[in-house]
């Protein structure tokens, strides 16, 4: 793209500047609208699992639901506590919304088609993706409410805990791929099984992972069945109890871009992200980034799934899970995955 | 041996899959709700929905301000002032129903002795203001008026078990 702003008659810097500026508008303004569908998305499966309806009234099929929702939080007043730390407490929401959107800077939308090709993306992506739980925090500490507090403190405990297991999963994948790059990973998957298939999934040492790597990321985005952040029977609304207008939508469009995010990177690092499933000549006729929100999409539903299945966790559960069973899987995974490259000699 | 069945359970995730499948079952059946503000159950004729004042076809009111329905009404939502008309026929100068008090019990319609007071087969008939449920005798006679064909063909079509 800067290249193309070149031709315009500009100046190195002045057109990589245009370029960047028209790359993250590129990605953040559809990523907002995705995040609208993708709620209505998510209220219509839960429906049908439920047997019923969901949202059918607001423009055709209810499609604009979502948006009649945001008009209605944008119209109405934004209430600060007036025992809360009001710098922190409206900062907070605008950390978790950007930083849910700091991290779509690394992800391969087709074949080269990335905001910024850095070599350790999956590295930065671990890294923005533990800064998410600030917002959380701060939003609970300022709030200076009992029922945000817990809330805050919960989501830091999950959070942290999925990030170790998550953090192993990565190293696996990392292993077998031989790049910390983003983009090079979903290059890695190509016909990696029988030479046809596109995916690290099907490989059976990283299956488990890959199912491991799915329940981390619900527990990582705090989604059902993990949700104690927001367990209303327990905590009322969790940390967003004392939000209200912008700011709890701010909350709300962070929470599902942090949700799709998780789903991109099922999508990426399992299931050959932008790669057709088969590695097969005729599939590549449409475009990669059909491909990969084709798996997003996929992936989403999942989490959809998920949560109009399966109850909501007990705390000591969620501990036990990532502490006890995954922390020690992982681990064992990584010796397993780095043996075999060993024994095979992937590293000669 | 059960429990290394239990260990293989737990890590092929087997209740797991189960409960998803079950729920995938569900989601490809037909939905069980109605598409509601489009399609309407039926209602019984005994439904005790809005209330209603109604009248006699020649136009006179039916409550003779007997105000059986203000003693029986166990919410206490119901008030009634009357006086004798010039005619000297006795009626109601005020006949308020609360309808944020109402308990939609149906004792009123059960005690009126003429038919005048009945529940309806209304149920839309939220407001967007507290005050609006303060139902006065204009009101029910308007809401009379208005449901006296729906009202008198339930309760022709509820007389015989009456």
């Amino acid at each position: 793209m800067t290249s193309f702003f070149q031709t315009l008659g500009m100046s190195y810097e002045a057109a990589w500047f245009t370029a960047t500026i028209a790359g993250i508008l590129l990605i953040a303004l559809p990523l907002m609208l995705a995040v609208a569908l993708i709620i209505y998305a998510e209220r219509k499966l839960w429906a049908a699992f439920a047997l019923r309806r969901g949202p059918n009234v607001v423009g055709p099929f209810g499609v604009l639901q979502s948006f009649a929702d945001g008009l209605k939080v944008f119209l109405q007043e934004t209430i600060i506590p007036s025992a809360s730390n009001r710098g922190l407490f409206l900062i907070a929401p605008i950390i978790t919304f950007t930083v849910a959107l700091m991290a779509w800077a690394v992800i391969p939308f087709a074949d080269g088609v990335v905001l910024s090709n850095i070599n350790v993306g999956l590295l930065y992506i671990l890294a923005i993706s533990s800064l998410g739980v600030y917002g959380v925090v701060i939003a609970g500490w300022a709030s200076n409410s009992k029922y945000p507090f817990y809330s805050a403190m919960r989501a830091a405990a999950q959070m942290i805990s999925y990030e170790v297991s998550i953090g192993f999963i990565l190293i696996c994948i990392v292993l077998w791929a031989g790049t910390f790059n983003v983009g090079g990973i979903v290059e890695g998957q190509r016909g990696h099984i029988f030479g046809f298939i596109n995916a690290y999934a099907f490989n059976p040492l990283l299956f488990p992972i890959a199912i491991m790597f799915l329940i981390s990321s619900m527990a990582e985005t705090a989604r059902a069945p993990f949700d104690l952040t927001e367990a209303e029977s327990e905590l009322v609304a969790g940390y967003q109890t004392e939000y209200s207008s912008m700011a709890f939508a701010l909350f709300w469009l962070g929470e599902y871009a942090n949700v799709l995010l998780m789903c991109a990177l099922n999508a990426i690092l399992f299931w050959g992200g932008y790669l057709p499933p088969v590695d097969w000549a005729p599939l590549y006729a449409v475009p990669g980034i059909i491909w990969f929100l084709a798996k997003i999409l996929l992936m989403f539903f999942v989490f959809a799934w998920v949560k109009a299945t399966v109850p909501r966790y007990r705390y000591d559960q969620l501990m036990r899970l990532g502490w006890k069973i995954f922390l020690p899987i992982s681990l064992f995974w990584v010796f397993l995955v780095s043996g075999y490259l060993m024994f095979t000699g992937h590293f000669a | 041996m059960t429990s290394i069945a239990h260990l293989i359970k737990t890590f092929t995730l087997w209740e797991f899959v189960k409960a998803h499948w079950l729920t995938l079952q569900y989601f490809f059946k037909p939905k069980a709700t109605i598409n509601y503000p489009f399609e309407k159950n039926p209602l019984s004729p005994r439904f005790r929905g809005e209330h209603a004042l109604r009248r006699y076809p020649n136009g006179e009111e039916r409550c003779i301000a007997c105000k059986l329905c203000e003693a029986v009404c166990p919410a206490l939502a119901i008030t009634i002032e009357s006086e004798p008309r010039e005619d000297g026929s006795r009626r109601t100068t005020r006949y308020d129903i609360d309808m944020t008090k109402c308990i939609y019990c149906g004792f009123c319609q059960e005690a009126c002795p003429v038919d005048a007071i009945v529940e309806g087969p209304n149920l839309e008939f939220a407001t967007e203001t507290r005050e609006e449920l303060f139902y006065d005798k204009a009101k029910l006679l308007d809401n009379g008026a208005k449901w006296e064909r729906a009202i008198a063909a339930n309760l022709a079509a509820d007389a015989p078990y009456r």
